[in-house]
């Protein structure tokens, strides 16, 4: 995996946002640096949702945090609507931050115990002189009804006086109130039960209907991404392992990663064997020294010695339109790309 | 060393290896808080055969690890219990702290959760081996040692030697997880409590523990009582499943035969709640609406009841036993008007139908609003 390149972008007319050759560093002491987010790019279209899924620690978290440049990336673009977030200075960024939102995966942590739920969701309208008090106090009672919360209970009360999927609807509201075009929601189910998780997917797809809005959606949970996703990314220490529309990418998983991941979710139903489903073995090497050439390849059951060499680029998947995959021996069939049938020899 | 003494102080009823390893029954735990006493556990029952594998299954706030702690003994004192817990022919519910201590770790281990804060963090991983190897089974130092690393070596940590000088921290959550592991299997219980144990870890790591777990079990012929919230979980692992709601059981029955059959409208909303790998994206989730009870004041009938798209007037009122099917005497649930009776067929029939109108695209939806009642 270690997919690099770019064949998998789409022409920078037909996107919102547009993220290429991210790279983000963390120093790690004496001199060294980690690689969490190591040149990866996708692109989202208006009104789509884009999965990124991958284990702990393979940089999806960071990679939602790039584009609402917390911290800046080190290198690479995040271009929504032709402006690179990258490049503005702190004012002229603070003035886009209406348009990028984000949902964080603890939604207790999230919210200021200490205020009531309607200064909370009022805050950024405040913040950016919206509305009157009236026509603010109009647009708290919108959205809150929106997700869920009844306004006249709810408005004075404060965030320890609600369950964690309440919670979770009160962050929802403060997100959509300053009409954002982009939502980046860093696992915000993972933390809630079953049952509540299926309201609060429900939520976001009526939201993204409703406000028009389109998701960065961060998990690691592979059956919850393709509920909510029009396509998903999937990252492995850095990298990206390959991208696609989810019914193509679940039904013929071409990257050997995506399909260790796929066969080690637990299905709930006993007729399957789970002694016949084959598990990855091994765990996640350390992104301070990572696998060279492909960096899946520790851990893959068909890596070669070309793998440990080159590092494999982004390539089409054949018969499978917007599928790419970077991998040197994928399970479906692939289509050459041009640049990068020559790329890898001059590595 | 000690549990030997225990064991023959106490009266066996049964031979040991002769009859039902856990029998668990009418158990209720309760603590007292300053908003009033919470009912986490009500009155549970049920039996564990040498060797097979229950699984527990609810929400938070199910009840479901206040009851392997209450089975093993791990409460606060300031819980109440009842009921009667025997093990291995013998009661061990009103056990005192040193006759619990003699069951953990020889008769009876728990894995926990988080394997973060399971673990001593300023204690070699070894040496929280040895120390209940020492204790409990009088090895000498040179012998703890070696058996400690033959039990990392088991649970598959590479360097198993070197490991065994290692901190908690210098390892990986799924390590330190296959450490806690070893720690519960080092005296060779007989019955294992898993609580949620895959929980904290990715899901290429919960599959090797699993499947770690499975096979320690068979090699040993050990019991578990896999508690999780996940249905995926047990499914492929658990010999039985006892699904919990409001600290109740509310379905119990042998894991095929649950999938299957399954009656308490519970069970089944618990299932539909979960995204399926084979649905197409942007299926519409079946959501159970509002929350679990407050076990504080839990409502009169059924708990399920407010939640319940079957539910009745009688469902409020009045609160329905664990009775065994018609059909299965082992298969147990808790409802009066049971997914498939003629009373939910119709009601079933409709929600399938909203929910096929609510996964369509848009326009499908505003057609269907146009004229309600099409599907009736």
């Amino acid at each position: 995996m270690a997919g690099s390149g770019t064949a998998h972008l789409r022409p920078a007319d037909d996107v919102l946002l547009r993220v290429e050759n991210l790279v983000v560093d963390f120093p790690a002491g004496r001199g060294r640096k980690v690689s969490a987010v190591s040149n990866i790019s996708f692109d989202i279209a208006a009104g789509e949702t884009l999965g990124l899924v991958g284990e702990s620690g393979c940089g999806k978290s960071t990679t939602g945090k790039a584009i609402m440049q917390l911290p800046r990336p080190t290198r690479g673009e995040v271009v929504l609507e032709g402006t690179n977030l990258a490049g503005l200075s702190g004012e002229a960024l603070r003035r886009t931050r209406p348009r990028l939102q984000m949902i964080f995966q603890d939604p207790i942590s999230s919210l200021n115990p200490r205020r009531t739920v309607a200064d909370i969701v009022e805050e950024p309208l405040k913040i950016w002189g919206i509305g009157t008090p009236e026509e603010r106090r109009k647009k708290v009672e919108e959205v809150l009804t929106a997700v869920g919360i009844d306004p006249v209970a709810a408005s004075e009360r404060r965030p320890h006086e609600f369950s964690g999927g309440q919670c979770q609807r009160i962050s929802i509201a403060r997100a959509v109130i300053t009409d954002p075009e982009v939502i980046i929601c860093d696992e915000p189910v993972s933390a809630l039960d079953v049952s509540v998780q299926a309201q609060i997917l429900n939520l976001l797809e009526d939201m993204k209907e409703r406000y028009g809005l389109t998701l960065v959606f961060v998990a690691h949970d592979l059956a919850v991404v393709k509920n909510v996703s029009d396509r998903v990314a999937v990252m492995y220490l850095g990298k990206m392992c390959e991208i696609g529309a989810p019914d193509d990418l679940y039904a013929r998983p071409t990257h050997p990663y995506t399909a260790a991941l796929l066969s080690a979710i637990p299905i709930p139903d006993p007729e399957v064997d789970v002694d016949a489903q084959h598990h990855v073995g091994g765990e996640l090497p350390s992104p301070i020294d990572p696998p060279s050439g492909c960096r899946f390849r520790t851990r893959c059951p068909h890596a070669q010695d070309l793998c440990a060499q080159v590092e494999p680029q982004m390539q089409p998947v054949a018969d499978s339109p917007g599928h790419y995959v970077a991998c040197h021996f994928p399970l479906q069939a692939v289509e050459p790309v041009e640049s990068a049938v020559g790329a890898p020899a001059a590595q | 060393m000690s549990s030997a003494q225990v064991i023959d102080g106490a009266q066996p009823t049964g031979v040991p290896g002769a009859g039902p390893l856990l029998q668990v029954s009418h158990v209720s735990t309760e603590f007292p808080t300053p908003r009033g006493v919470v009912h986490a556990v009500n009155d549970v029952s049920f039996t564990l055969e040498r060797g097979k594998t229950l699984g527990v299954v609810g929400e938070s706030g199910s009840g479901k690890s206040v009851l392997s702690r209450t089975i093993m003994g791990l409460l606060p004192r300031s819980a109440q219990r009842s009921g009667e817990v025997v093990f291995e022919g013998r009661p061990i519910h009103d056990l005192d702290s040193a006759g619990y201590r003699s069951l953990w770790g020889t008769e009876m281990a728990m894995v926990f959760q988080d394997p973060m804060t399971a673990l001593n963090p300023v204690m070699k991983v070894g040496r929280q081996i040895t120390e209940s190897l020492r204790y409990h089974l009088d090895m000498d130092k040179s012998e703890a040692r070696e058996t400690a690393v033959a039990l990392l070596r088991a649970v598959r940590i590479p360097e198993a030697e070197r490991r065994f000088n290692a901190y908690p921290h210098e390892m990986s959550g799924g390590m330190r997880q296959r450490v806690v592991i070893a720690v519960a299997l080092a005296c060779g219980p007989k019955l294992l409590f898993a609580d949620e144990p895959t929980t904290a870890l990715d899901v290429t790591v919960q599959a090797q523990i699993l499947d770690l777990l499975a096979e320690q079990q068979r090699d040993r012929y050990m019991a578990m009582v896999l508690v999780t919230h996940d249905l995926g979980v047990v499914a492929g692992r658990a010999d039985e499943i006892a699904v919990m709601y409001a600290g109740r059981i509310v379905e119990k029955a042998a894991t095929k035969v649950l999938f299957r059959e399954m009656r308490m409208p519970y069970t089944e909303a618990l299932l539909n709640a979960i995204p399926k790998l084979g649905d197409p994206s942007h299926t519409r989730l079946a959501a159970i609406g509002g929350r679990p009870p407050d076990l504080v004041d839990p409502p009169k009938g059924c708990p399920f009841s407010p939640r319940c798209p079957y539910a009745r007037e009688r469902c409020h009122e009045e609160r329905p036993e664990l009775t065994p099917s018609e059909s299965n005497p082992d298969h147990l649930y808790a409802c009066f008007y049971p997914v498939g009776s003629p009373e939910t067929e119709e009601i079933r029939v409709r929600i399938q139908a909203q929910r096929l109108i609510d996964s369509a695209p848009p326009e499908v939806r505003e057609a269907a609003a146009e004229h309600p009642g099409g599907q009736g």
